[in-house]
């Protein structure tokens, strides 16, 4: 059985309004990693929000394990799906190692206060994600690269089933875009936790991604394996450009060469 | 990159610092609550004040030390803890460290509320409650409506920056609305509200010290069941939500709490000004970013911080006693402009 479902899932921003999702029905396997793709406004980044239960849906529903997002507590959701944000801005002066106790707020009780275990679990986190050396250092005198792996290392601290990942490289240098990626591999092969990533990067799609989903204004377009969606057709009607997909035979997956706009 | 420990910040074990931050900033207090009341124009001695063997009426230490200045200084106490944690409330709220009671126009609102019972002689009161703290936590509820509705639309986009200079034009209007009433109401009452306005820690008895302690108790109750949230919510409330918080709810507990804690302190002592912004940020820098740390250690060193400069407007300026909020107005003004530079720099 799928981990997370969508039936016809629809979403507007305000009454009435534009639909920004719209009638989108996804499976996502247990230990999947799934690329959402589309271009600018094409609700990448509102499903995403769906998934993780920030926001609810206008009419469908989301479900993890089968039950619906809408009949779980706020923290029961936490302790099953964990969410990186593109960017993490922090506006007191914590360290490295408290963001990611942050990560252990939905496990915890009321006014109870972190233990070993909880530490040990951050700690653990910080390894993980390479980010150990700088357990004590502010969060605000990181680089971009750095921020963003403290900030997986928060969500690998939520011990969830489940990453959602907004553009996690979107920021970051081509030498913190390969890091990043190869540690969600890393994460996806040694922990089996089940991804689903937006970008725009469709390299990085290609690299990461087992499945992709197209979106284009709120619509699932295509949803399969990486190599059926990642075509030079899809790619010429969604984001209107014409590309050539191959794959490289150094780095073993497929690279996407965009040629020119299609007229 | 090498491994680098920045040596400012705190070890991470939370136990033994919540212990060193009460144990510290609660011996300050008490010291302060204990000592302040010793100084002023006739010196007394704690020990006569406290010495049971002499009879209350014939014991003049003791009548100074209990009656004369002791409400006082509970009423600075008070006025500074809850100015204090409303500051670091709004702070985490709205990610901004330059919110407090007094730049989101929230003192002013208390303020218009309060004056308008004043100057109109309203005698009315709810379920035994004087109509001077209603009025101000109306007034204060009233302006943080529309700070809420602007962090509400900060979410898709408005900074920072506009909500604060938000809060200074609705602080010029409600100022502008007490100016009106001042105009309105007699020459004395004008004279007594603008002294007022400055902070007003002379409350002459118990009594309005006690009618403050039921908001106040249900305030620190909302603000202090927010700790650790308050943390998850200055990161970003998607970051926070995807952590298990449930924002809205925080969010109208925290404002709830912070606005009902300003108007009270408002309708005990005046609108006392900076106290909001600076006592969170000290305590910050002693003991790190963790409201669990922030919210006890502003709510006794905000009462510290009121009393002691209570007492250098008791006994600093000779004859003449400036208002409180002159002598705090000095300390935050500058204060206020270095964290500017600070973090423009």
């Amino acid at each position: 059985m799928a981990l997370i479902t969508t039936e016809s899932v629809s979403f507007a921003y305000r009454e009435r309004g534009p639909l920004a999702v719209a009638g989108v029905s996804l499976d996502v396997g247990r230990g999947r990693i799934l690329g959402l793709l589309g271009p600018n406004g094409s609700g990448k980044t509102t499903l995403l929000k769906l998934l993780s239960g920030t926001l609810e849906p206008s009419a469908g529903r989301v479900a993890f394990d089968g039950t619906p997002l809408t009949r779980m507590a706020r923290r029961d959701i936490a302790r099953r799906i964990a969410v990186v944000p593109q960017e993490t801005h922090a506006a007191f002066d914590f360290s490295a190692l408290e963001i990611v106790m942050m990560g252990r707020f939905p496990h915890l009780r009321a006014f109870e206060l972190e233990g070993e275990a909880d530490f040990a679990i951050a700690r653990n986190a910080l390894a993980a994600t390479g980010t150990a050396p700088y357990e004590r250092r502010r969060f605000s005198t990181l680089s971009g690269g750095e921020k963003q792996r403290v900030v997986i290392a928060s969500a690998l601290a939520q011990a969830t089933d489940v990453l959602l990942l907004d553009e996690p490289t979107a920021s970051l240098d081509l030498g913190y875009q390969l890091e990043i990626a190869t540690l969600l591999l890393r994460l996806n092969q040694d922990r089996g936790v089940t991804m689903i990533v937006s970008t725009h990067d469709l390299n990085l799609a290609a690299t990461l991604c087992t499945e992709l989903a197209l979106l284009q204004e709120g619509q699932l377009v295509a949803h399969g394996a990486t190599h059926d969606v990642l075509t030079p057709d899809h790619i010429r009607q969604v984001y209107g450009v014409i590309a050539e997909v191959a794959v490289h035979p150094r780095a073993g997956h497929l690279t996407v060469v965009p040629v020119a706009r299609a007229r | 990159m090498p491994a680098h420990v920045d040596a400012a910040l705190p070890p991470p074990t939370i136990r033994p610092r919540l212990a060193a931050t009460i144990a510290g900033f609660g011996v300050l207090a008490a010291a302060c609550c204990l000592l302040a009341p010793l100084v002023g124009s006739t010196s007394i001695s704690l020990g006569r004040a406290f010495d049971r063997t002499i009879p209350f009426a014939d014991n003049v230490d003791a009548q100074v030390f209990f009656v004369a200045r002791l409400p006082r200084v509970v009423a600075a106490a008070l006025v500074g803890s809850s100015m204090a944690l409303a500051g670091a409330v709004f702070q985490a709220l709205l990610r901004n460290p330059l919110a407090s009671p007094d730049t989101l126009g929230v003192s002013a609102g208390a303020t218009l509320g309060a004056m308008i019972v004043i100057a109109f002689h309203v005698d009315a009161s709810v379920f035994g409650i004087s109509a001077v703290p209603v009025a101000a936590f109306a007034g204060s509820a009233g302006a943080l409506a529309i700070v809420y509705a602007m962090s509400v639309a900060r979410r898709h986009g408005t900074s920072t920056t506009v909500l604060l200079l938000a809060g200074v034009a609705l602080s010029a209007l409600l100022g502008a609305a007490v100016r009106f009433i001042q105009i309105l109401a007699d020459f004395t009452d004008t004279f007594r509200s603008v002294r007022w306005m400055m902070g007003a820690l002379d409350v002459g008895s118990y009594n309005q010290v006690v009618a403050s302690l039921v908001p106040l108790a249900v305030a620190f109750t909302a603000i202090f069941s927010m700790t650790r949230v308050l943390d998850l919510i200055s990161l970003g409330s998607d970051a926070a939500a995807s952590r298990g918080v449930d924002v809205r709810r925080a969010e109208r507990i925290g404002l709830v709490g912070a606005s009902l804690a300003t108007g009270a302190a408002v309708s005990l002592g005046g609108p006392i000004p900076f106290v909001g912004i600076i006592v969170p940020h000290i305590v910050r820098l002693v003991v790190g970013a963790d409201h669990r740390l922030v919210l006890p250690g502003s709510a006794l060193f905000g009462a510290s911080f009121l009393i002691l400069c209570d007492l250098v407007t008791r006994t600093a300026f000779g004859p003449v006693e400036p208002p409180v909020g002159t002598v705090t107005a000095m300390i935050g003004g500058p204060f206020f402009l270095w964290l500017l530079f600070r973090r423009a720099l």
